[in-house]
C-alpha cells in the first residue's frame, strides 16, 4: 500500500511535482502514465527514499518515507529507468550480490524469481555488460525481487525494449501480482496503460486523473471519429478551421476528431466512423 | 555484509583490464627510473679553460681539474670572450681563466691569479660548480706550497675531519628512494578511491546500492579496505626493489614503516573518497584530486626542505600528511628512528586518518 499526500518537489526553478495525491492498494498494478519530464522519476525516487520531497508526505506499507526510510529500504524493490547493475560482474554474481546486501540468499527466494531468472540462467556466467537489452531488464527485475519485496517500483521498465520483450515483461508483472506483490510502474507508453489495474495520468507534475483504464475510457465524454484522407495534414488544417470541430489530432494513419454537436456530423467527401477511444485519446483530452 | 561488499570490490578490481597491471608496473617504473632522474647532485660540469700562460704549472692545474669526477673539459679557448661564447652556446657551464704570468708570479712572488666564471641560470649548479672548482684550485695551491717550502718548516693547519652520518656517501638516491615510495603510495591510494564512488555515480549503480539497507559506515569501509591492501602490496614491492636494485634496506624497524603506511593510506584513501563523494563526474574528481596532489607533493619537503620555505608556507605544511610520512620514511629508512622519536608524526597521521575517514563517511549521502 502506497499513499501520497500533496507531494511537491522542485529543482531550482523547475517544478517537478506540484502537489501529487494518490494511493495504490495492496496487490495491484498501479500505473503512472505520462510523457517524459512529467515527474515520474522524481516521484519514484521520493518513494524509494533516494531524494527528499520539498512538501507533503508519503508512506509505503504505512511507513513514512522520511522517518522510516530504513525499514522501507528493506521492504521495497526498485528498478531504476537506467540499467544500474554492475556491468563488470556476471549475471549470477549480480544476483548473489544483491541478495547478500539484503541479508538473504538466492536460494531462499528463488521461487519468486524463478520464472524470470530461468530465462537468463543459460547466460549466468556472462558479464552483465554483454547482455541484450531485454535480458538486462530481466536481470534487473530479478535483482529487484531477490529480497522478496512487498512493493515493487519499476521506473519506465519497458523504455527502449522491443515489443516482444515488452509483452513478456507485462506477463511477468501479472505473475508477480498473483504472488501478492504490489507494483508501481511508470511508463510513457499509453498502450501499456490498459495492462494496469489502475492508472494515474500525470502531466507536468500534476495528476490529471486516477481510475481503472476501462473507467477512464468509459468516461470519455464525446463520440470519437476516425477520418482519413489522401492528404491527412491538409485535412487536419481544414478541420481545425471548422467551428463545430472540438478537437482534432493525428493518431497513426487516422485523424481523431470530436465534435461539439450531438447529431451525426458530416464532412464533405470523407468517410468517417465512430471508434472506441484509447487511453491516449483520454490523455490528450485531459491535457487541453 | 562487509565481506560481500569487499568480495565485490576485489572482483571489480581484478576484472578491470588495467588496474592490476598498473598496481604492479607503477611501482617498478617509479623505483627503477625516478631515483636516477630526481637527482640534485651536481656532476659532469662542462668546463671551458682559457689558459693564457701555457706553462708547466698551468698544465698541471688543468690536468688536476680534468681528472676530477665533477668536471670534464669541453672547450679550450684562446680568449675569455671565446669562452663566454661557448657558454652562450651551452657548450660549457663554467670558465677557468688562468692569468698570463701564472707560473712566474706563483714561483717568484708566491701569488697567482685565476678567474672562475660560472653560468648561474641554475643557481645550485653555478654555485656548487664554482665552489668545487675553487676547492680544487686551493688543493693545487697546497700541493705547490708543500713542494716549495721545506717539509721541516711547519705552519699551523686545521685538519677538518667530516663525518657524513646516515648517508655516508652523500648519495642523493638514498635520500630520495624512501620519499619516492610515499609519493607512489599517495598517488595510488588517493586517485583510485577518488575515481571509485563517482564512477558508481556515473554508471548509476549507486542508485541501486542506495535503496539497499547497507549502512554508510559499511559502504565506505568496503571502499577503503581494498586500497589499503593495494597500498601494502605496492609498498612491499617498493621495499623489495629498493633492496634488490639499490641495496637499500631500512635501518629501522619495518613494522614502524608499515604502521605509518597504514595510517597514511587510510588518510589518503579517505581524502580520495571525500573528493569522490563531492564530485558528480569522474573528470571533476580527477581534476580536483590532481590539483591537491600536486600541492601536497610540492609542499611535502620531498625535493626542497620545508625549513627553507617562508613562514606562511611552513604553516600550511602543518596540514600536509605527506610531509609527516616522508619524514617518517627518511628517518626510519636512513636513521633507524624508533617510534618514540616519531610521536609527533604518529599523532599527526592518526588525526588525519580519523578526520578524513569520518568526513568520507559523513559526506556519502544515500539520500539527496
Amino acid at each position: 500500500m502506497v499513499t501520497v499526500n500533496n507531494l511537491t518537489k522542485r529543482y531550482d526553478n523547475v517544478e517537478a511535482l506540484r502537489g501529487i495525491n494518490f494511493s495504490a492498494n495492496d496487490g495491484e498494478i498501479f500505473g503512472i502514465i505520462g510523457p517524459d519530464g512529467a515527474g515520474k522519476t522524481s516521484l519514484f525516487r521520493i518513494l524509494t527514499t533516494l531524494i527528499l520531497a520539498d512538501g507533503g508526505t508519503a508512506t509505503v506499507n504505512g511507513l513514512d518515507v522520511v522517518k522510516d526510510y530504513r525499514e522501507i529500504r528493506n521492504t521495497v524493490g526498485y528498478m531504476p529507468g537506467k540499467f544500474s547493475l554492475y556491468q563488470d560482474l556476471t549475471v549470477d554474481e549480480n544476483l548473489n550480490f544483491f541478495a547478500t546486501v539484503f541479508n538473504t540468499t538466492v536460494e531462499d527466494n528463488y521461487e519468486l524469481v524463478k520464472d524470470i531468472y530461468q530465462q537468463i540462467e543459460p547466460f549466468k556466467k556472462r558479464k552483465a555488460e554483454a547482455l541484450s537489452g531485454g535480458m538486462k531488464q530481466k536481470l534487473a527485475l530479478s535483482c529487484a525481487l531477490i529480497h522478496k519485496p512487498t512493493v515493487l517500483f519499476l521506473d519506465e521498465p519497458t523504455t527502449g525494449v522491443d515489443p516482444v520483450s515488452r509483452k513478456e515483461f507485462w506477463e511477468m508483472l501479472k505473475n508477480l501480482k498473483q504472488q501478492g506483490i504490489s507494483i508501481l510502474v511508470s511508463t510513457p507508453y499509453m498502450d501499456e496503460a490498459s495492462l494496469c489495474d489502475r492508472i494515474a495520468l500525470i502531466q507536468s507534475g500534476e495528476i490529471m486523473n486516477i481510475n481503472t483504464p476501462s473507467q477512464i475510457i468509459a468516461d470519455f465524454p464525446d463520440k470519437l471519429y476516425a477520418v482519413k484522407a489522401a492528404n491527412n495534414y491538409h485535412l487536419l488544417n481544414e478541420l481545425k478551421q471548422k467551428a463545430d470541430v472540438k478537437s482534432c489530432y493525428m493518431s497513426g494513419e487516422y485523424l481523431h476528431v470530436t465534435f461539439k454537436t450531438e447529431n451525426e456530423p458530416t464532412i464533405d467527401n470523407i468517410k468517417m466512423h465512430v471508434i472506441q477511444p484509447t487511453i491516449e485519446d483520454c490523455f490528450i483530452r485531459l491535457m487541453k | 555484509m562487509l565481506k560481500y561488499l569487499l568480495e565485490k570490490e576485489f572482483k571489480q578490481i581484478r576484472r578491470n583490464s588495467f588496474l592490476p597491471r598498473l598496481i604492479i608496473v607503477f611501482p617498478i617504473v617509479i623505483m627503477m627510473v625516478f631515483p636516477w632522474v630526481a637527482n640534485l647532485d651536481v656532476k659532469d660540469i662542462k668546463l671551458s679553460i682559457v689558459d693564457n700562460d701555457h706553462s708547466t704549472y698551468s698544465e698541471r692545474l688543468v690536468n688536476k681539474i680534468a681528472s676530477s669526477e665533477y668536471f670534464y673539459l669541453t672547450n679550450a679557448s684562446n680568449t675569455y670572450s671565446e669562452a663566454i661564447e661557448s657558454i652562450e652556446l651551452s657548450e660549457s657551464d663554467i670558465i677557468l681563466e688562468i692569468a698570463h704570468s701564472f707560473e712566474n708570479s706563483l714561483i717568484k712572488e708566491g701569488y697567482a691569479r685565476v678567474m672562475i666564471s660560472a653560468n648561474s641560470v641554475n643557481g645550485t649548479k653555478g654555485g656548487l660548480g664554482s665552489s668545487y672548482l675553487a676547492r680544487i684550485v686551493n688543493d693545487f695551491a697546497d700541493e705547490i706550497r708543500s713542494e716549495l717550502i721545506p717539509p721541516n718548516n711547519t705552519f699551523p693547519v686545521i685538519d677538518i675531519n667530516s663525518q657524513y652520518r646516515y648517508n655516508a656517501y652523500l648519495d642523493y638516491k638514498t635520500f630520495m628512494i624512501p620519499a619516492l615510495m610515499t609519493v607512489l603510495l599517495a598517488i595510488i591510494s588517493g586517485f583510485l578511491p577518488a575515481l571509485n564512488i563517482v564512477g558508481e555515480k556515473e554508471k548509476g549503480t549507486i542508485e541501486q546500492i542506495n535503496v539497499t539497507p547497507i549502512s554508510k559506515f559499511t559502504f565506505i569501509l568496503a571502499k577503503l579496505i581494498p586500497y589499503w591492501t593495494i597500498g601494502f602490496v605496492v609498498l612491499t614491492i617498493c621495499f623489495g626493489l629498493a633492496t634488490l636494485i639499490y641495496g637499500l634496506s631500512p635501518v629501522g624497524n619495518l613494522g614502524i614503516i608499515y604502521l605509518f603506511a597504514m595510517l597514511f593510506v587510510l588518510t589518503f584513501s579517505g581524502f580520495g573518497l571525500v573528493i569522490s563523494n563531492h564530485s558528480s563526474t569522474m573528470r571533476q574528481a580527477m581534476f580536483v584530486m590532481f590539483f591537491f596532489t600536486i600541492i601536497i607533493i610540492l609542499m611535502s619537503g620531498i625535493f626542497t626542505p620545508v625549513n627553507s620555505m617562508p613562514q606562511w608556507a611552513q604553516a600550511i605544511t602543518i596540514f600536509n600528511p605527506l610531509k609527516y610520512f616522508i619524514q617518517v620514511m627518511r628517518a626510519v629508512y636512513l636513521k633507524g628512528s624508533n617510534i618514540w622519536a616519531l610521536s609527533t608524526q604518529l599523532m599527526a597521521l592518526l588525526s588525519f586518518a580519523v578526520f578524513f575517514i569520518l568526513w568520507a563517511m559523513l559526506s556519502y549521502r544515500k539520500k539527496a
